[in-house]
């Protein structure tokens, strides 16, 4: 990536020193992938796309995405456990770098 | 229209009644900080909490005019009609990366608009200025359909006047509505459709938690409706009940492009600004989806109108009226009451935070950018709350001096339009690479691309602008038009950055920084910040 930064006559903050936190970690990739999941279940429209196994009178094409509303929220809220997990990480590691 | 529905009526003003003296004592609701400055009224001082965001937010992009058209698409079309499911499905995950961002950024600079952050990012006065117009030209007609929703309940109700009523007595209920929500919007600002929205989120999910469960009760079952409609779209070729093949490319890029455009809207990302801190954001982002799993039963009300006989026989039946036909059907006439008042009051809600987005966004970026730098905290809320006004006089003249299906075409555009400001504003989330040259570039092609595309799509009902997918160059298959102008948008923007940056042309000043971009409510960061710079 070539340097994003006009040159600026403040000083930029110093980044904090310590352990430094690499920036892919596992929590990061878990949660992009829980991010991705619902997002590719539902383009991939042709798993989708048919009338049977019906359940109570629905055809499949419909229950099956209504049921994915609730599955893409519980994705969500591990993606956003896993990162709230990875910020902490980090202000600790910037916390106890500044000292 | 045979008469008007007299108890029905009675609820609806009442719940009207009751939503208008919220409005008024909303400025007074959580008041906080500096009432002259811009970012009391415009992001109702930037202080909701997560339910408060979430029904604010809900309130904001699940509007009238989506409980009206989303099942009276599926009513028309069958199948093609529900991709507004995964549309909403797709959403969260997908601005679960970038909102956070722009909201920290937002925070640390005192950003109101997101053409602020382009503005304060890339250092282009033109750049910003396009985004800014794009969002006020989108969010126009959004208002205007506001109305349309209105307007359909009150036809049903048998207080929109038959053909043959004086102009005046016809529209007198929408400028009744009307002039009330102006009136309160300019007194608190974005405070008033947040405590609104309590109101309208309420009634919104008690009328379909019943309506899922009493209409199919009185139709036979979900079985029987499904099976009604299948016979319906056999006879009438309207439609079906699954996708036909060379349909499915359509239905997934409606899907993720529209996902896309969501958060581009201006009033979503005041609604996302105004949370108080980036894990409020983060939170709704997984809350969020509750709305959707009421879209998608609101979807099904399609078929339950077609089962019903809502329309049937009638030659071209305005499928917008087919949904509170059915309700008017098959409620008790009290509970029709409430059922309106619910799609009333959702109206209320969205078009009161859609112009004081577009009043921000004109206020922020182009008054004060362009026609008086000088303008205090205070001038730009007294322009801001003017503008408000101006904005709404606009959707209702548009109402009512065009067509509906004009209305109803720009609205389709407008998804299309403010799609083309992604590059630019995630684009700029993560990265400075882009060059603000080649965004404009790649801007405008997005712009002319997809307009030109729509304006060739004829349909039955009207001549240009029929439509909202054509076929992908390269790859033949149907598609969002708005998705491949994305696409055009992107390569000209990645182009011409290369073409620049090899040129060496001089870049504009990024007033951001790095860890701006992950700052939090209370940080350090946050506390030591610069008085904004570009947000002058």
């Amino acid at each position: 990536m070539p340097s994003d930064h006009a040159p600026t006559t403040e000083p930029v903050m110093p980044e904090p020193a310590g352990t430094p936190v690499p920036a892919v970690t596992p929590e990061r990739v878990l949660a992009g992938i829980a991010l991705l999941v619902p997002i590719v279940a539902m383009l991939w429209v042709s798993s989708y796309n048919k009338t049977d196994p019906a359940a109570a009178g629905m055809p499949f094409f419909y229950w099956y995405q209504l049921l994915w509303v609730p599955v893409s929220a519980v994705f969500t809220v591990a993606a956003y456990l896993l990162i709230n997990r990875d910020e902490k990480a980090r202000k600790a590691a910037r916390k106890g770098g500044a000292r | 229209m045979t008469g008007v529905n007299v108890p029905a009526l009675v609820v609806f003003v009442l719940f009207f009644l009751l939503v208008t003296v919220m409005g008024f004592l909303a400025s007074r609701w959580r008041r906080a900080g500096d009432a002259a400055h811009l970012d009391e009224w415009g992001l109702g001082g930037r202080s909701f909490g997560t339910w408060v965001t979430w029904f604010l937010l809900g309130g904001d992009l699940y509007t009238a005019y989506t409980f009206v058209a989303v099942p009276a698409a599926v009513y028309a079309t069958g199948a093609a009609g529900f991709f507004a499911v995964p549309y909403t499905i797709v959403a969260y995950p997908l601005v679960f990366l970038f909102l956070p961002r722009l909201w920290s950024v937002s925070r640390v600079h005192g950003y109101v608009t997101p053409a602020d952050f382009v503005r304060g990012r890339y250092g282009s006065r033109p750049l910003s200025l396009v985004v800014a117009l794009t969002g006020i030209l989108a969010t126009m007609p959004y208002i205007a359909l506001q109305l349309v929703g209105i307007q359909a309940v009150l036809d049903v109700l048998g207080v929109g006047g038959g053909e043959n009523a004086n102009w005046f007595v016809k529209d007198l209920p929408l400028f009744l509505a009307f002039g009330v929500l102006a009136a309160y919007t300019y007194s608190s600002g974005l405070r008033a459709p947040a405590l609104i929205a309590f109101v309208k989120d309420a009634l919104v999910y008690i009328v379909i938690i019943v309506a899922v469960i009493y209409i199919p009760i009185r139709l036979g079952g979900y079985g029987h409706i499904f099976d009604t409609a299948a016979q319906h779209f056999k006879q009438t070729r309207a439609g079906s009940l699954t996708l036909p093949a060379n349909k499915e490319w359509t239905y997934a890029t409606l899907g993720i492009g529209s996902a896309m455009a969501l958060f581009m809207y201006p009033h979503s990302v005041t609604g996302v600004l105004a949370s108080k801190s980036r894990n409020t954001v983060r939170r709704n982002m997984a809350i969020m989806p509750a709305y959707s799993l009421m879209l998608g039963l609101l979807a099904l009300l399609g078929f339950m109108a077609i089962a019903a006989g809502v329309g049937s026989g009638v030659k071209g039946y305005n499928s917008q009226l087919s949904v509170p036909q059915l309700f008017a059907n098959m409620f008790p006439d009290w509970f029709t009451g409430v059922a309106f008042a619910a799609i009333g009051i959702g109206a209320l809600v969205p078009a009161a935070i859609m112009s004081i987005a577009a009043a921000n966004l004109f206020t922020r970026n182009v008054y004060k950018e362009w026609l008086k730098p000088a303008a205090t905290p205070a001038d730009e809320t007294r322009v801001a709350k003017l503008v408000s006004l101006l904005v709404k006089v606009g959707a209702l003249v548009f109402v009512l001096g065009m067509d509906r299906q004009a209305a109803i075409n720009l609205q389709l555009l407008g998804g299309l339009w403010i799609l083309q400001t992604f590059v630019a504003i995630v684009g700029g989330l993560f990265t400075r690479w882009f060059h603000h040259w080649a965004l404009f570039a790649g801007w405008a092609a997005g712009m002319v691309y997809g307009t030109w595309k729509a304006y060739g799509i004829a349909s039955p009902a009207t001549k240009h602008f029929g439509g909202n997918a054509a076929e992908i160059p390269g790859i033949g298959e149907i598609g969002y038009i708005g998705l491949t102008a994305f696409a055009l948008n992107l390569i000209v923007s990645v182009v011409l950055t290369l073409v620049l940056r090899a040129a060496k042309a001089p870049v504009g000043q990024d007033e951001t920084r790095p860890s701006d971009y992950s700052a939090e409510a209370g940080d350090e960061e946050r506390e030591n910040a610069p008085e904004p710079v570009a947000a002058h």
